[in-house]
């Protein structure tokens, strides 16, 4: 399997590539998930690109649908379509739409981009797995900002009524939404508190961008539980004018900014 | 009258039988399975029945995942929390990405009675219907119930099937066939055709027989399938009778007048006369008071018919 790193780094460029080509995305949230979805398609996962179809497989929900630039590259990167393909990225007549379209797009396990309803269909999913006998993982990607949904926490107290211990969900936990930090908009903490409260497994990933601690953030599930883990992140990571700010959550770069991020990435390399 | 049913009631005995042929049929609720009858396949198949709890955002959302899987679920609550509060969840998460999930909704219209306008869903046709994707079904007895939701079970596709409270009078016989997207004509008529659906079918006949003893000739078509709407046996009505009444326990904006008056606009005018909700919230009170209140008995089907027919 690709060093881990490198692929990290291809999607990162992917994401900037996207964004910029189509003139509109959101690269700051897409850019903070990347080492997450890196880990699970091309480590975690049973995830097959030549069968993504397969009733066996692991499903990831993409629940901050808005990231999917950051999904597309990844599934681009893993071999589910050409990247050329990235290039149609919320264009007309694309199967890339502007938040991921499952009916279009072969590894896309649902149609998300509506704040707060991901979480719910990915215990469906794992809740499935039981009733079927199944041994597959579901996985999530919630946003920090998306925790202010309130359907968030409905899924969250059912998961863990159910027991749903299939189910592993993401916080990438960046702080920053569109109208600034997540603490003066509407504040969701204390974030891990409250899925324990709802009977939750709860793993704190200090550094979301560190492989090893993903790794090992993924080995403390829990029988029994939902697990949350909870991974600090930084918004726009990699490309040094977005890191941290707000404003990078949904506009794309110039010609000269894409220049300027692309140049930093090829000279990080699998260095981040 | 001993063949009364309650479509609700119908609803979940239907389920329990079909449950025992199809496996992968999972049945949804939010804290009202025994209203929604619902419990009726709990009690057989515990392990397929989720109570979702008072959330019904997060049902759907869950209805939606279980599907992806190639379970049929079935999501079950009042129409007002349903169509209204988790509309939003049934476009993005069921319509948008045609999920095979059929939501079952009871205890719509006026006749939920004396739970008052909060609960009196007047709007879920409208609602489901403006969705892509989305077949809505809306059955006028116990029996229409029961085949609307076979033929959901059968169908590839996210289908909202419309329920009610009361005991209604059984209409059809077993050997009536119900197809998605065809309506039933029940009564041959010369002068008028009266569309009607859900409650409004029972009442519609009576109205016939008020009709037919002032020497008007009325044609009754029970309109099952609110979408994809049988248009043919509208024009053919439009043509033949060129006078159309349409009668649903529902609000007159969006609902089966709106969705008649749409072919008739667009393919073959003839003048029509909507017996509906007139724009307004319900209120407490028993089903028959409020339907009496609201304009929707028999003698304003017969009234809607006279003033269509002058309007020719």
């Amino acid at each position: 399997m690709a060093d881990l790193k490198v692929v990290a780094n291809n999607i990162r460029q992917s994401i900037i590539k996207q964004i910029s080509n189509a003139k509109s995305g959101h690269p700051g949230g897409s850019l903070s998930g990347v080492e997450i979805m890196s880990l699970l398609y091309f480590e975690v996962m049973n995830n097959d690109p030549k069968d993504p179809k397969n009733p066996d497989r692991d499903r990831f929900v993409m629940s901050k649908g808005h990231a999917s630039p950051l999904l597309y590259a990844t599934l681009a990167e893993r071999g589910y379509f050409d990247k050329d393909e990235l290039m149609t990225f919320r264009k007309i007549n694309s199967k890339l739409q502007g938040h991921p379209d499952m009916k279009n797009v072969p590894g896309v396990d649902m149609s998300t981009g509506s704040l707060g309803q991901g979480l719910s269909t990915a215990i469906g999913m794992a809740m499935a797995a039981r009733l079927d006998k199944k041994d597959y993982k579901v996985y999530a990607l919630v946003g920090d900002g998306e925790l202010q949904e309130g359907m968030i926490w409905e899924a969250v107290m059912a998961a863990g009524h159910y027991y749903v211990d299939n189910l592993v969900a993401f916080v990438d936990y960046n702080g920053l939404q569109i109208d600034g930090k997540i603490c003066d908009v509407m504040g969701p903490e204390p974030i891990d508190k409250k899925f324990e409260a709802f009977n939750w497994n709860v793993v704190m990933v200090e550094d979301g961008h560190d492989l090893d601690e993903l790794r090992e953030a993924l080995k403390k599930t829990a029988f029994g539980k939902p697990t949350a883990i909870i991974c600090k992140t930084v918004k726009g990571k990699g490309v040094s004018f977005m890191e941290d700010q707000a404003g990078w959550h949904g506009s794309a770069p110039n010609a000269d900014q894409t220049a300027q991020a692309l140049k930093e990435l090829e000279e990080l390399g699998g260095t981040l | 009258m001993a063949d009364m049913i309650a479509t609700r009631a119908a609803y979940g005995n239907t389920l329990a039988e079909l449950g025992k042929e199809n496996e992968n049929i999972v049945v949804l609720d939010a804290d009202l399975s025994k209203s929604t009858n619902t419990a009726t396949f709990g009690k057989e198949f515990p392990k397929r029945h989720f109570n979702c709890g008072i959330a019904e955002q997060n049902m759907m959302g869950i209805a939606a995942g279980f599907a992806t899987t190639g379970k049929i679920p079935f999501a079950s609550t009042f129409a007002m929390f349903g169509a209204g509060r988790a509309f939003e969840v049934i476009r993005n998460s069921i319509a948008y990405p045609k999920l095979n999930v059929k939501i079952a909704l009871t205890h719509s219209g006026l006749t939920v009675g004396e739970d008052g306008a909060t609960h009196q869903s007047v709007e879920d046709l409208s609602l489901m219907r403006s969705i892509p994707n989305m077949v809505v079904l809306c059955p006028a007895d116990g029996v229409e119930t029961k085949k609307m939701v076979e033929a959901a079970a059968a169908y590839n596709g996210p289908v909202y099937l419309r329920l009610g409270r009361p005991n209604l009078p059984i209409l059809f016989d077993e050997s009536y066939e119900f197809e998605i997207g065809k309506a039933a004509q029940l009564k041959e008529g010369s002068d008028v055709t009266i569309i009607a659906t859900g409650i409004m079918t029972s009442t519609a006949i009576e109205a016939q027989k008020t009709l037919e003893a002032e020497g008007i000739s009325a044609r009754i078509l029970n309109m099952g399938t609110i979408k994809p709407l049988d248009e043919e046996a509208v024009v053919k009505a439009a043509k033949e009778t060129k006078a159309i009444v349409t009668a649903e326990e529902h609000s007159i904006i969006g609902g089966l007048g709106s969705a008649v008056a749409e072919v008739l606009v667009k393919k073959e005018y003839a003048p029509l006369e909507m017996v509906g909700i007139n724009d307004t919230f319900g209120e407490s009170g028993t089903p028959d008071e409020l339907l009496e209140k609201y304009g929707l008995t028999a003698k304003d089907i017969v009234a809607a018919a006279k003033k269509a027919i002058a309007r020719k």
